[in-house]
């Protein structure tokens, strides 16, 4: 009888503490599925997500993990719409990737509002750690301050001192070229001209026109996507390499290049964080992913999403809860990251993930041995010198722990 | 013999008014209890969209024009409310006011340079007009450009209610397209509404009576283009931003879709299209991939099976004019 | 160096020829909706993803047949006119008797589905397609380097723009053709098949769409978007130049392009809007476009 009854409250008690023990957290993928962008992020970030919290191992941890994906369609109203449903109604933690500025800012107030994590991997304004920096967001992968620095000062550096830019006319566009125009005259360098060119405008005969009677030696593409494939390979047509100019890639992703052939981009110079081939890790990650993803080839946004998610369990697993968004990411920022893809790096207090960034030229046809052989990496910015300096980003956090 | 033909006359249109009467009552009830069963933004957002359809339809399903750019006035009504609540610290109704009025200007400048054209020619002009500002709105700091008006404060409406509470808020956008919905009841069933349905059917025969349609298509065209305004006014709110997806062309294609959907020139077309096509856009956002050949596929099958839309197939079964 | 506004001659005489190319471009592919427009009073919306399907199956006879760019400029017009054929026996004919707003929606479905489809399929990134080898290169013409296959665009948009204008309207089948758009009733009674040519003339404005999109290939990134980039400019070309007239398509097109250059110069910030100032000016000073038929 005695033992009956202390066995029945042995249980009780054992089903009780893991109960109690057990950490439920959601994670939201919300990506570009089906538009512009879904070749950088889109489905490859949910199977980079599903990576992230499978090499964890949420069971051995106590904690129970489900990942939710939704298409932002680069709409900020949608994704905001999405972001409140998912934070209101679906108990989602945090939301990672959104590969789109417009939406990532719309987000960041959401999670701001709801008090949620929101781990942004795929957009680019530097703005998410600068004036609109927040205690739920953290920033991986890249910005704009990065991608200018970057390639534009290694590009003066190694002579190319005179530029022209062709810059899509919207507020990114016109944010690209601002601090490629710094850093360019920073070190030394010109700018002989810019041209605004409409969003979405598919021929660029004109401008590349204008760049080459400009005879910069640079001619700088401040525009991404579509508008920079189209660039360039009517560049190739118009003999703007063999006339002695190069481009330059602001915002130039794995897809894209493959999008124009190597022929085409070959000698094209940009800035990125991750490479696939770069190293034995990076290459067995890539074989895992590419399981799902037949035939395409990871972006460092797809790294990034990886990278967040990992740190992001390691903080909440020592937490024991994901309820708080702004006690989560205070944690994110106390631990040092260190993960397969991107080694050791560490999170400043303005939201900025921080890691060093790599200059990249595309490879000639007859360099390629294999597919995905893309790139040459020609230098490495160390990770103190690639982001913008905490000081100079006029973000809220920063000047009130001062 | 005269006194025998009227009662019938006036029997069929009891008998209609009637039918709309309990129609509305349901709406109402359903929506007074949505939000608690509900989530509360997705049904505001409908209920925008329903109000946007409902400006729509009243130019196409009444007066038979066909208008490409509508995302116009519901986009800058949608920037000028969000610009005036955040940068210029209007309480709600204010900002309301001053979006609605600007879109009614914006509908007596573009109506005036479309409205002496008709069919696909009065279509394309609207479709210029809209992308000119489209174009006008990417470069404006005013708009914001692509990143759009966020993180718009609801603010207090009147300075008594918060309408950061969904709830409060809810009832408000509820009232405000009720309200709008009634205006174009009014503005169906009445002479000024005849005179618009004959135009809609024969347009010589209107000006041979002497009426001066260009005038009448005027008057439809701004108080169509006021409450689109009206409608992206309040859904600036909602969302608390507003962006250039408000003033791209595709808005425009989307509540075709939804009128057509509903049912285009019935009363309660527009709102049951709107919702539908608002409820599987939330539930298409996690099969994202197939959004585009999905509302592809609803426009192909309504033109071919479904010319009437839902409601116009159930009005006709339960022989109310809905 | 002489120079008009600040820019010097050389430069814009590059720049107007560059426009010129452009135009022919736009020309070509509203051809196609002038025809469909002109004989068979359809506004086919479907327009922008068909010249989006020339592409692609370029790329794909390229990629997976072998079948080179030459070869291409035959067989896609042909494939895809086959599609065009398609829709118009199973939707189009239904919709003759309606009002045209109908036939725009289901053109617009339609549009949307294809894209719809070839976005899951293939992504946006957009495929590689090579410039031919005998087209490849250019020749300096001294105030700008011209490529070799942006001449060939001008030649062959304007040969195959003669070649259509000439079979409207200057032989007999063409003659039948545009009978048949003002009284299908009495031409049916000669004995003419007129459903029969209704449905080859939607076929053939869909070849000359599939066409246009073979040769953008080459030159412009292969993506299930570059359809509904161009669509609306190219509406808004038709309709300038007259909604039932080809001669007005073709001039349109190329004046457009030079109009559309010009801008790029000037201000180029304008030069995605300038074609829709343009077309509510036309509109309202000459209500049917400048060749148009009906007001």
């Amino acid at each position: 009888m005695r033992t009956a009854a202390s066995l029945a409250l042995a249980l009780a008690a054992l089903m009780t503490t893991a109960a109690q023990a057990q950490v439920n957290v959601k994670i939201g993928v919300m990506s570009d599925m089906s538009g512009l962008y879904s070749d950088l992020g889109g489905p490859g970030s949910v199977v980079a997500a599903k990576m992230a919290v499978d090499d964890f191992n949420p069971a051995a941890h106590g904690m129970k993990v489900d990942i939710v994906s939704a298409d932002m369609l680069n709409k900020p109203d949608v994704g905001a719409n999405i972001a409140r449903q998912w934070f209101d109604v679906d108990h989602v933690n945090v939301i990672v990737d959104v590969p789109n500025s417009g939406v990532a800012l719309a987000v960041n107030e959401v999670a701001r509002e709801k008090n949620k994590a929101f781990l942004v991997s795929g957009a680019a304004s530097s703005d998410l750690t600068g004036a609109k920096c927040s205690p739920n967001t953290i920033h991986w992968t890249y910005d704009t301050w990065m991608l200018a620095n970057g390639t534009g000062k290694a590009l003066v550096k190694t002579g190319g001192d005179t530029w022209f830019f062709i810059t899509a006319d919207y507020a990114f566009g016109h944010a690209l070229e601002r601090d490629t125009t710094a850093v360019v005259t920073a070190n030394g360098g010109k700018v002989l001209g810019s041209v605004n060119v409409p969003l979405g405008t598919p021929d660029f005969s004109s401008f590349l026109l204008q760049a080459q009677q400009s005879k910069a030696k640079i001619i700088g593409l401040a525009n991404a996507g579509g508008d920079t494939i189209n660039s360039i390979k009517q560049g190739s047509e118009f003999g703007i390499t063999a006339g002695g100019q190069h481009f330059a890639g602001l915002l130039v992703f794995v897809s894209d290049v493959n999008a124009l052939g190597l022929k085409v981009a070959q000698g094209l110079v940009l800035t990125e964080t991750w490479y696939w081939d770069m190293n034995d890790a990076n290459r067995a990650w890539t074989k895992r992913w590419q399981v799902e993803r037949a035939g395409k080839f990871p972006t460092m946004i797809h790294a990034g999403v990886y990278s967040a998610i990992t740190h992001y369990l390691k903080a909440v697993a020592e937490l024991k809860s994901a309820e708080d968004g702004k006690v989560v990411v205070a944690k994110m920022k106390e631990m040092p990251t260190d993960d397969p893809l991107f080694g050791k790096g560490t999170i400043r207090a303005d939201g900025r993930k921080v890691h060093p960034a790599y200059l990249f030229e595309v490879k000639k046809p007859e360099e390629s041995k294999y597919p995905g052989d893309d790139y040459t990496q020609r230098s490495t910015i160390p990770a103190d010198e690639a982001f913008r300096p905490l000081k100079d980003g006029n973000c809220p956090l920063v000047s009130a722990a001062k | 013999m005269g006194m025998a033909a009227d009662p019938p006359v006036q029997q069929v249109r009891k008998d209609s008014e009637r039918g709309l009467a309990v129609a509305f009552a349901l709406t109402v009830a359903v929506l007074a209890v949505a939000p608690f069963m509900l989530y509360p933004v997705f049904l505001m957002q409908a209920l925008c969209f329903a109000l946007f359809a409902c400006a729509f339809n009243l130019l196409i399903g009444y007066v038979g024009l066909l208008s490409f750019g509508h995302a116009l006035f519901f986009g800058w009504a949608s920037y000028l409310s969000a610009h005036a609540a955040k940068h210029w610290g209007f309480p709600p109704e204010a900002a309301l006011l001053l979006a609605t009025t600007c879109a009614a200007g914006l509908g007596v400048i573009a109506g005036g340079i479309a409205i002496r054209r008709q069919g696909i020619y009065f279509a394309m002009i609207t479709l210029a007009l809209a992308q000119m500002m489209y174009f006008v709105a990417l470069r404006v700091p005013f708009t914001g450009g692509e990143d759009g008006i966020q993180d718009v404060r609801r603010g207090y409406l009147f300075g008594i209610f918060d309408l950061s509470n969904d709830l409060t808020m809810y009832v408000f956008v509820l009232l405000v397209v009720l309200a709008g919905f009634l205006f174009i009841y009014r503005i169906v069933n009445s002479p000024f509404g005849e005179v618009l349905k004959a135009i809609r059917e024969n347009e010589l025969r209107a000006v041979s009576l002497g009426y001066r349609t260009d005038r009448y298509k005027l008057v439809a065209f701004v108080l169509s283009a006021t409450l689109a305004g009206l409608a992206g006014a309040l859904k600036a709110l909602v969302f608390h931003l507003a962006s250039l997806t408000d003033v791209h062309w595709t808005m425009s294609g989307e509540v075709v879709l939804m009128t057509l959907v509903g049912g285009l020139g019935t009363l309660f077309g527009p709102v049951v299209g709107a919702f539908l096509i608002v409820a599987l856009q939330n539930y298409l956002a996690s099969f994202g991939q197939w959004v585009l050949v999905i509302q592809g596929s609803i426009f192909v099958v309504c033109v071919l099976a479904f010319r009437r839309g839902i409601i116009g197939k159930l009005g006709n079964a339960l022989r109310v004019k809905l | 160096m002489v120079e008009i506004f600040g820019i010097p001659s050389q430069a814009l005489l590059g720049q107007l020829l560059i426009g010129l190319i452009n135009g022919s471009f736009y020309a070509l592919l509203s051809l196609g909706l002038a025809v469909i427009f002109g004989m068979l009073n359809i506004i086919n919306f479907t327009h922008g993803a068909q010249y989006m399907m020339g592409a692609f199956v370029a790329y794909l006879l390229l990629q997976y047949l072998g079948l080179n760019y030459w070869a291409a400029l035959v067989v896609v017009p042909l494939l895809v006119g086959a599609t065009g054929i398609l829709i118009e026996r199973l939707f189009l004919q239904r919709l003759r008797e309606l009002d045209h707003l109908y036939g725009l929606i289901l053109t617009f479905g339609l549009a949307l589905i294809i894209e719809g489809l070839f976005r899951n399929y293939f992504g946006s990134s957009g495929r590689p397609y090579e410039i031919p080898a005998a087209l490849q290169g250019g020749r300096n013409l001294g105030f700008m380097f011209l490529p070799n296959y942006r001449a060939w665009v001008i030649v062959f948009s304007l040969a195959i723009c003669l070649a259509t204008w000439f079979a409207i309207e200057r032989t007999r089948l063409g003659s039948y053709l545009r009978a048949a758009t003002e009284n299908p009733a009495l031409v049916r009674a000669f004995g003419i098949n007129v459903p029969r040519m209704v449905t080859l003339t939607y076929g053939f404005g869909v070849g000359l769409a599939a066409l246009a999109g073979v040769m953008a290939a080459p030159i412009y990134n292969v993506s299930p978007q570059m359809g509904s980039d161009l669509i609306i400019v190219v509406f808004a070309v038709v309709v300038i130049g007259g909604m039932g007239s080809i001669l007005g398509a073709i001039l349109t097109g190329f004046t457009l392009g030079i109009v559309e250059g010009l801008t790029k110069v000037f201000f180029p910030e304008a030069s995605s809007t300038v074609i829709f100032v343009i077309m509510v000016i036309v509109l309202l000073v000459r209500p049917a476009g400048f060749f148009g038929r009906i007001a």
